[in-house]
């Protein structure tokens, strides 16, 4: 080794006691609680079994996915909105938009999920509204079903997109947009052939960021779901602590492990993903 | 890219105001077609707000802007047709090289086959055909830059406007880099136009030269002459370094005579009479040895020297005319320069100029 190299072994072992910690505390009793799948109620993968046969655990998983690719779509689409407008914005500007889209952070998800389903539910203020001023004779469904839980995530969501596109966006040179004018494009070709283009690992970032939390998202589901629409999570709560059925919860808790860790996967082939975080350059 | 004659354009009483802020005053200004022109001029002089409302990014307050005769001043940029080189290059990161070059055809819409000919005559045209498929991150300043050359004439652009090309680059490259914009003008063309602050690159390069100060455009006309008839005391500054004598002028035989306390300066040019100032060339100076004479002859002591390579630096501290700057190349001084030194100079009557005080002289405080 290098006497360089020596020196690069010191400083790792510094993150030892850390990762002892992280190992006992953490990893361990995941992992246990991971092997409960393949143990109870006898050993063997007769729970994986039911990732093929059970119509009941498709479905969770196929509404999982569902809502998680909807809901990144639609907080995609807004946060990319919403970013490139603060991006666009004066520095002082920045600062209350910045403001204004961190503040949601703050509230706790559960006062979130509340004020929603005050808002969405029938006799709430969006059905009143529409109702009073006579664009719909009938209350509308927008809460405890799967549109509701898509409001819900993607209010919670948006912020989580927006950040990592505006970081990307923001470190777009001006100038380049500028330069594309003065040869020739307009402000749309700009857009699609220069903006986008740069901005896209903040894209895709903010995407799998958004899908990954969209997919073990707890509370707004269970809330604005009303019981009728199961995700994953819920669905896992539901085997662990009511049905008493460990093993078939593990299993699920696995796949969605395995499911995050294979789209990371895939994702580290197509880009930089530790530049994406923002993990040096 | 064949030689295709460029095109004039013309500036009409062009002014721009932020609020309270004037940008630029009452600019005119005529590019005739081919030339090469530099807008010259310090930081915050308005020069590059100048290109810009050339290049459509900037909506003149008042005035028009003419090309060929044709006003132009409310088309937006993409619709001009001019070939541009930002400070700093500005180009695409996340494309190739020949992409580069390759956009302004594109978004032109031109057929595969006809942009793929023009990419490569252009990047023959700055000697970077060899390094078509890299990204300008792999390149150096230089390459960069000529990737930006390319990619602004690829399209034959009506004007190439050229904002501080040479700026991001170190003495000796921008030197050589002068030299290849240069023959680059001559073998497109085309009619250039070009931002800088840099004096000896808008000298070197220029058919013309436009300078700027405070929002004023001061004098327009080639080189030389800017540089041998500064109108004002800015332009003998700015341009070169210059002595200022003034004093009473009164009309002559060989043109007129100032004084100054006890002093007489015989200049030539035009007789003028009353408060003038006199611009006079730091190596239109001579030390004069022992028993030599001109036209005019000032006696003092060196207060401070410097050796600058191409020659001396000297200060003279002169009763007279107070400190004056003299440079000398190397091997035209008879004395070896020394602090306190008692010594001569001379110069001939025509090397002073008369030049005039600034409009808009600069406040204290003012406008940066």
């Amino acid at each position: 080794m290098t006497p360089k190299g020596r020196h690069a072994a010191g400083w790792w072992a510094l993150i030892i006691p850390a990762l002892l910690l992280m190992t006992a505390f953490y990893i361990a009793p995941i992992l246990q609680v991971l092997a409960i799948s393949v143990t109870e109620p006898q050993p063997g993968l007769g729970n994986y079994e039911r990732l093929f046969t059970s119509e009941s655990v498709q479905r969770v998983i196929g509404t999982t996915l569902r809502i998680g690719v909807i809901t990144t779509a639609i907080a995609l689409l807004l946060g990319y909105v919403l970013a490139y407008r603060i991006a666009m914005s004066g520095p002082k500007a920045q600062r209350w938009w910045l403001l204004a889209v961190l503040v949601p952070l703050w509230i706790s998800v559960l006062v979130r999920a509340f004020a929603w389903v005050t808002l969405l539910r029938r006799q709430g203020l969006v059905n009143q509204g529409l109702l009073a001023t006579g664009v719909i004779d009938q209350p509308l469904a927008l809460v405890w079903n799967e549109l509701g839980i898509v409001i819900g995530m993607v209010h919670y969501m948006v912020p989580y997109a927006v950040l990592p596109m505006l970081s990307s966006m923001r470190e777009i040179d001006p100038r380049v947009l500028t330069a594309a004018r003065g040869l020739g494009a307009g402000r749309i070709r700009t857009f699609l052939r220069v903006f986008l283009p740069l901005s896209l690992p903040g894209l895709i970032a903010a995407g799998v960021l958004v899908f990954i939390f969209s997919l073990g998202f707890y509370i707004t589901p269970a809330l604005l779901g009303g019981g009728k629409t199961l995700m994953v999570a819920e669905w896992i709560k539901l085997q662990i602590l009511d049905l008493i059925r460990w093993g078939l919860g593990a299993m699920m808790a696995t796949v969605l492990v395995v499911a995050i860790l294979a789209t990371l996967a895939v994702l580290s082939r197509l880009v930089n993903l530790r530049r994406l975080f923002g993990a040096g350059s | 890219m064949s030689a295709v004659a460029g095109h004039a354009l013309s500036l009409q009483r062009v002014s721009k105001r932020y609020g309270d802020f004037v940008a630029v005053q009452d600019a005119s200004l005529e590019v005739a077609s081919g030339q090469f022109l530099t807008l010259l001029g310090p930081s915050g002089s308005g020069k590059t707000t100048i290109l810009m409302m050339i290049a459509g990014f900037v909506e003149p307050t008042e005035g028009r802007v003419l090309l060929d005769g044709r006003d132009i001043t409310a088309l937006p940029p993409e619709r001009r047709d001019f070939g541009m080189v930002f400070q700093g290059y500005a180009l695409f990161p996340h494309m190739t090289v020949a992409e580069n070059v390759a956009f302004p055809l594109r978004v032109r819409k031109l057929g595969r086959a006809e942009r793929d000919a023009k990419v490569r005559a252009a990047l023959d045209l700055v000697q970077l055909d060899r390094f078509a498929e890299r990204k300008p991150s792999q390149l150096s300043g230089g390459q960069q830059q000529r990737v930006a050359l390319a990619r602004a004439l690829v399209f034959d652009p009506a004007l190439l406007l050229l904002d501080e090309p040479l700026s991001a680059l170190d003495k000796k490259l921008r030197a050589e880099l002068q030299e290849e914009l240069k023959a680059l003008h001559r073998r497109v063309g085309r009619t250039f136009i070009n931002v800088t602050h840099d004096q000896e690159e808008a000298l070197s390069l220029s058919d013309e030269i436009a300078i700027l100060n405070h929002g004023h455009l001061i004098q327009v006309g080639a080189p030389e002459t800017l540089y041998e008839r500064p109108a004002t005391r800015f332009v003998a500054d700015f341009l070169g370094k210059s002595n200022f004598i003034e004093g009473e002028a009164e009309a002559d035989a060989g043109g007129f005579v100032l004084r100054r306390g006890a002093a007489r300066v015989v200049a030539s040019g035009a007789p003028r009479a009353g408060r003038t100032l006199l611009s006079l060339r730091p190596e239109k100076i001579a030390l004069l040895p022992e028993g030599a004479t001109e036209d005019n002859v000032v006696e003092g002591r060196i207060a401070s020297w410097s050796y600058v390579g191409t020659g001396y630096a000297l200060t003279v501290m002169t009763p007279d005319l107070g400190n004056i700057r003299v440079h000398l190349p190397a091997w035209r001084i008879p004395v070896s320069p020394a602090e306190g030194l008692p010594v001569r100079l001379g110069w001939a009557r025509d090397a002073a100029v008369a030049v005039a005080e600034d409009p808009g002289s600069p406040v204290p405080g003012g406008v940066a």
